[in-house]
């Protein structure tokens, strides 16, 4: 049986989704305007009204809004509220650039529980769940963010961070975690760890599913993570710019569902910011039509998908995303030719023989720019023979070639090589001067 | 025929300085002895393979420190330590047929000398190896040496 949070909401008929759409974005538009100094000045500058806005059609009208506009009105220049009605705070790192600030009203924290309450009970958790959240707590969203979505739902919810793995699988073990959330690649270093130590996720822990995100991650990942650790393996997804993470698939692992009664989602071509038909690949954009501290107008949160149309298989109306292929800042440029680490990964996964860690090197060499892809070899594909290897090397190079069509060298490295990472893996080591 | 076999332990290694520093480590912590040793170089990465007096003990560390390594079966033969000797040997596998992957070989103090080889069809080698004389060098004896 399905089981819903707010079924009435989650199942309403798309023309009514829209007209509730509708009414939250033209009361959006007066909101900001009469709230934040910085959209006035930005609806002025475009010469847009609030009154312009009367239809869901009318959002194109509108002026985006970056990542660079948040660092710009450092730390709070685009909030819509004083500071006495703000219950939290969180920031980015500010580790490619100046650090940004969002915050939340009482409300806030509780639509984004309640967009998390949804998404979890649609991967089937609920009370008598135990769930382990190993993403960071702290001024990073995603622990915190997760956390209030458990507690909602009636789950319990441990907080036990990022890092220390030993005593992540001592939790597991001990509490009985029934779900873990973290992102792919420290949950592949977890199962690791537990090969390491003689035991599995499989058969030595009460582990159902893993809610992973914060990177980018490919099917083929899903299907890796699965078969090993016998878990079901769910995409969520979110920005802290827009709360932190938000959405989630649905048990039938078929995009992620984005609650329409809190956020108006477009694609757009991210060179001419046009919007794209649903199931056109581009860059997702997205308006808050709920958040009270800190709305967002047409905001560019930088990742590429694509959206779904049509009910999903669970009876939920709300419209999906595809699969997130990457983000337009992961883009490396080799050669004039555009290449996704995801796309990467893809490959990689899709050769058994391959095994989970992977990284990118980019060098340039005698002007002329290279793509270096080191995999590590494991134990179960070693043979001893160096001409096993070598077609190994061959096959990975040439599926490579295929898919990117670009030469890229492939570089069989020891395992354990590749650095394993807590929190968003390094995919990516990018040595040109530029 | 099984005490014909030798296990030989191969590693999988970057090609990079200080790589074999830390496996003969291992092993000499573990008191393992090497006995026949060689590695084949393949651009970024090499294949060490050797004979130790523990093979099983030597994969266990080796494994344990994080090491790709495999375990394989290879022939020890004897030969004789004077012109000719690997000629006898390579005429009789090339006159059946039989293939060599790699081998290594080394001289031991009895005029005789100890020459490793991994074939595809290890039994079938065994058995024309055999029949013409030629003398398989086991495990243990290997462990004397």
């Amino acid at each position: 049986m399905i089981e819903y949070w707010e079924p009435l909401i989650e199942r309403m008929p798309v023309d009514e989704l829209k007209a509730i759409q509708e009414e939250k974005l033209k009361s959006l538009v007066h909101y900001v305007y009469n709230h934040s100094p910085f959209y006035k000045k930005r609806f002025d500058e475009a010469g847009i009204s609030p009154n312009d806005i009367q239809s869901l059609d009318d959002v194109r009208k509108l002026p985006f809004t970056t990542k660079q506009d948040l660092r710009d009105t450092y730390p709070t220049g685009m909030f819509c509220v004083p500071q006495e009605q703000v219950v939290r705070y969180h920031a980015s790192s500010g580790t490619t650039g100046k650090p940004t600030v969002v915050g939340y009203t009482e409300n806030d924290i509780k639509e984004w529980s309640t967009s998390l309450a949804r998404g979890l009970t649609s991967i089937g958790i609920g009370r008598g769940d135990v769930v382990q959240i190993g993403y960071g707590y702290g001024l990073f969203t995603g622990g915190l963010g997760l956390h209030y979505g458990v507690e909602m739902v009636g789950a319990s919810a441990i907080p036990s961070s990022s890092g220390n793995t030993e005593r992540q699988i001592e939790l597991m073990q001990d509490l009985g975690s029934t779900a873990m959330a973290c992102t792919p690649s420290y949950f592949l270093y977890v199962n690791e760890v537990f090969k390491k130590l003689g035991i599995s996720i499989a058969n030595d822990t009460k582990l159902k599913c893993g809610i992973f995100g914060a990177e980018p991650w490919s099917e083929e990942m899903r299907r890796r993570i699965e078969e090993q650790t016998g878990i079901k393996a769910y995409d969520i997804f979110g920005t802290s710019e827009i709360s932190g993470p938000l959405f989630t698939e649905c048990i039938y692992q078929d995009g992620i569902h984005i609650w329409a009664d809190q956020f108006l989602i477009e694609v757009i071509d991210p060179e001419t910011g046009e919007q794209l038909a649903d199931g056109e690949r581009g860059e997702l954009v997205v308006t808050t039509l709920a958040k009270e501290a800190l709305p967002l107008i047409r905001y560019r949160i930088g990742d590429l998908t694509a959206i779904k149309s049509g009910p999903c298989k669970c009876g939920r109306t709300h419209p999906r995303i595809m699969r997130i292929l990457g983000r337009t800042d992961d883009m490396i440029i080799i050669r004039g030719i555009n290449v996704f680490p995801g796309q990467v990964e893809a490959v990689l996964m899709d050769i058994p023989e391959v095994g989970e860690h992977y990284q990118l090197v980019v060098d340039r060499e005698n002007e002329l720019d290279t793509l270096t892809v080191q995999v590590e070899v494991t134990e179960d594909v070693f043979s001893d023979k160096i001409s096993d290897l070598m077609v190994l090397e061959k096959k990975v190079t040439k599926a490579l070639q295929t898919v990117l069509n670009i030469s890229a060298r492939v570089e069989l490295v020891e395992p354990g090589t590749i650095p394993r990472s807590m929190g968003k893996a390094q995919r990516v080591i990018d040595n040109r001067k530029i | 025929m099984e005490n014909k076999l030798i296990k030989q332990i191969s590693i999988f290694a970057e090609n990079k300085a200080g790589r074999l520093e830390k496996i003969t480590e291992k092993l000499k912590s573990a008191n393992i002895n090497i006995r026949a040793f060689t590695i084949a170089e393949a651009g970024d990465f090499g294949v060490m393979r050797m004979v130790v007096d523990k093979p099983e003990q030597a994969h266990n560390v080796l494994h344990d420190a994080g090491f790709t390594v495999s375990e394989t079966d290879v022939l020890g033969i004897e030969m004789s330590d004077s012109p000719g000797g690997l000629h006898e040997i390579s005429t009789v596998l090339g006159s059946n047929d039989i293939n060599v992957d790699y081998a290594y070989a080394f001289a031991m103090a009895t005029q005789k000398a100890l020459l490793i080889i991994r074939v595809d069809n290890i039994n079938n080698a065994i058995e024309v190896l055999e029949n013409s004389d030629i003398r398989l060098i086991s495990m243990e004896e290997v462990n004397k040496i």
